[in-house]
């Protein structure tokens, strides 16, 4: 039993469901992202933790307490929204002690709990200005402190970096990792960015179409991903997917490909329990850092595998050099180091490393599991 | 607003301004002629006009004439001036802006913060009142204050003018709210304030504008309107009625300069209203559709 449990939880609109089965633990401490494309259910899910929103069926409990139907503000949760949802006519110092106001907290210790998070968030300077007189950087920052003023159980954000320019997202997504290993608060955090998902997290829910696709860790999401949809969507640029046959060399496991001239190119395949699929067509997943040329491939791995064929472009994008190749008809991404020598339409001897390729059944589009 | 007003003209060269302004000073003059005529002709003795020009300024001044419309003209079967009928339109009239004001406001709230079911349909219905005639509802409304007890009386009055004037004033809330967004006041649920809190707190402190607009539109139809006092007014008739029993009694000689003095006495007020509240009219009725 976690410290927020969301267990069986459904959320219908109507007769159109856009919610189905959800079950999360969260334990104490814990960074939750839930993440996934437009539309998956993110925000109704945080809503309806928030009180927000109601709960179709299923049950969500805060310290095992059940919440469904209790109204949002006695729920001590606290929430940061993406429009960060200051309001407009009240100063800095007004938004943030609104809520301690409204639960009846006493003036002095309104203003002590307002210089503490004003100190730490470092917006002292701001306090009597109004939210219109603010950089987006800053109202972001004063979004946070009023969740922070309330001290929560649990902290909500939706979106909260989306509205900020790629810099300042950045030094945000750090200041917000800072603060969490600071103040070891549970926090349930919303994005559609998988970096962000990827960096913030204690564990990950992705979500696609209104079901939990995975949970897990970020590691786990990233090198284990349990269907074509979770390996796609995390990592950029996304998995190289190369749908490939079986073919056995000896008693091992083979992929069989065609690099961009025809040929035939066979790639031994790790995973031993893929001799099961042996004639058959399976989706071979190879990460783009999992693609290398020889020199910069990863040392701790016995499985470098040579693999020669065409480039057909090349990227450089400062710290790496992305190269494009043709294999089975599919446009296929390396993630090489900078100084790489490789040359757009000149056969080039690639390193693949076979530890980190995954595989997908081409029909139910799930992981074959080792 | 600044953002707003900035660069939404072309430039133009000399001689199209020289005759834009030409064109608009013309148009101006038009339009203050008849106010002129109304004060300069206020300001003479009775003789100069009926003997004089009608456009020439006053070779005698005088206020006689404002004294004489304030009160002690004759109004109806006694000699009262307007004043008395004056005052019965401020008494209907303060109230029956701030009622339907503050009405207007928080039914614009809860149709666009506290949605239920049907919603639309209700706010369909109250816009249809705006469109429903005057004289529609003469006999129905007659009926429903003799039934309250409330005929010919300025409660009354303010009542009427009160269901004639929600339809409007939610309108125009109702879209100034809608452009509001909805996470401050998810935020402000989760802070803890309430359906009331949340309204006076933090919708009202930013409905200025709005509420200029609604205040200058429902004075001016309340404080002109005309048909409703003289069918609902009963001895508490509004100035309107009252103007027009002093400009229309047939009997003695027609004063002319007491009329004119009259007729300005019925429009100062709403006069008064555009002047100190007009620069927020057009700001208002632009906020909604510019910002988005
Ligand atoms: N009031 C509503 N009535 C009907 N359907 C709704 C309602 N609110 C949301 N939905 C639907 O529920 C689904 C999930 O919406 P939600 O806002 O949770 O998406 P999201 O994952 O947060 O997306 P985004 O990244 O765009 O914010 C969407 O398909 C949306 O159309
Ligand atoms: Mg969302």
């Amino acid at each position: 039993m976690g410290f927020l449990d969301i267990s069986n939880v459904t959320k219908s609109y109507g007769s159109v469901q856009v919610l189905h089965q959800v079950d999360i633990a969260v334990e104490e401490g814990e960074f939750l992202v839930l993440v996934g494309p437009s539309g998956c259910g993110k925000s109704t899910l945080l809503n309806m933790i928030a009180g927000l929103e109601s709960i179709t069926s299923g049950e969500i409990r805060i310290k095992d307490r059940v919440m469904n139907g209790v109204h949002p503000s006695k729920r001590n949760i606290a929430m940061v929204f993406q429009s960060y949802a200051l309001y407009p006519n009240m100063t800095v110092g007004q938004n943030m002690t609104f809520g301690l106001e409204m639960h009846g907290v006493p003036k002095p210790e309104r203003d002590k709990a307002l210089a503490d998070v004003a100190k730490l968030l470092q917006i002292d300077h701001l306090l009597d200005r109004k939210p219109g007189q603010l950089s987006g950087g800053q109202r972001q920052r004063v979004a946070m402190g009023r969740a922070l003023v309330r001290d929560p159980d649990v902290f909500l954000f939706d979106e909260p970096l989306s509205n900020l320019d790629a810099k300042l997202r950045v030094d945000m997504r750090t200041e917000i990792k800072k603060l969490h290993q600071k103040l070891k608060t549970t926090i349930v955090y919303v994005t559609h960015d998988q970096i962000e998902a990827l960096t913030l997290s204690t564990r990950i829910a992705v979500m696609n179409k209104g079901f939990v696709q995975q949970l897990g860790t970020p590691k786990e999401i990233y090198d284990q991903p349990a269907n074509l949809f979770v390996a796609t969507f995390m990592g950029s640029p996304a998995m190289n997917i190369i749908p490939t046959k079986v073919v056995l060399e000896g008693d091992a496991p083979h992929a069989e490909l065609s690099d961009a001239e025809g040929n035939r190119v066979l790639l031994a395949l790790n995973q031993r329990n893929l001799t099961a699929w042996a004639g058959r067509e399976i989706l071979l997943g190879i990460r783009p850092e999992a693609i290398t040329d020889p020199e910069g491939a990863d040392r701790n791995s016995g499985s470098i595998r040579p693999l020669s064929n065409v480039v057909t472009v090349t990227e450089p994008a400062g710290a790496d050099t992305f190269v494009t190749m043709s294999l089975s008809g599919k446009d296929v991404i390396a993630r090489m180091r900078a100084d790489a020598a490789v040359h757009p339409g000149q056969r080039f001897e690639f390193a693949v490393n076979m530890e980190k390729a995954v595989a997908f059944d081409p029909q139910t589009e799930a992981r074959i599991t080792p | 607003m600044s953002a707003v007003t900035q660069d939404t003209s072309v430039s133009t060269g000399r001689v199209t301004r020289a005759f834009i302004y030409l064109v608009l000073i013309l148009f101006a003059l038009f339009y203050l002629l008849p106010l002129y005529v109304m004060v300069v002709n206020s300001l003479k003795p009775l003789p100069e006009i009926t003997g004089g020009n009608m456009m020439a300024l006053p070779r005698e001044w005088t206020l006689e004439a404002w004294g004489s419309a304030w009160s002690t003209a004759q109004i109806g079967v006694s000699p009262t001036g307007l004043k008395p009928y004056f005052l019965n339109s401020i008494m209907m009239v303060v109230p029956a802006v701030a009622l339907s004001t503050m009405i207007g406001a928080m039914n614009g709230y809860i149709l666009t913060k506290w949605r239920f079911r049907g919603d639309v349909w209700v706010f369909g219905l109250m816009l249809f009142s705006c469109f429903i005639p005057f004289q529609i509802v003469l006999i129905p409304m007659a009926r429903v204050l003799g039934m309250l007890g409330l005929a010919g009386s300025v409660p009354g009055l303010i009542l009427v003018h009160l269901v004639y004037g929600i339809g409007f004033s939610t309108l125009y809330f109702r879209n100034y709210y809608a452009a509001f967004p909805t996470e401050l006041v998810r935020a402000a649920q989760i802070d803890g304030a309430g359906f009331f809190r949340i309204f006076w707190r933090i919708l009202l402190p930013v409905s200025g504008p709005i509420a200029v607009v609604t205040i200058i539109w429902q004075f001016t139809n309340i404080w002109n309107d005309f048909l409703f006092g003289a069918s609902f007014g009963g001895v508490n008739q509004p100035m309107t009625v009252a103007l027009n029993n002093l400009v229309q009694s047939s009997t003695g000689v027609k004063e002319y300069n007491v009329h004119f003095a009259g007729a300005i006495l019925a429009a100062l007020p709403t006069l008064f209203v555009y002047i100190v509240a007009g620069r927020y009219f057009v700001r208002g009725l632009m906020a909604g559709s510019v910002k988005g």
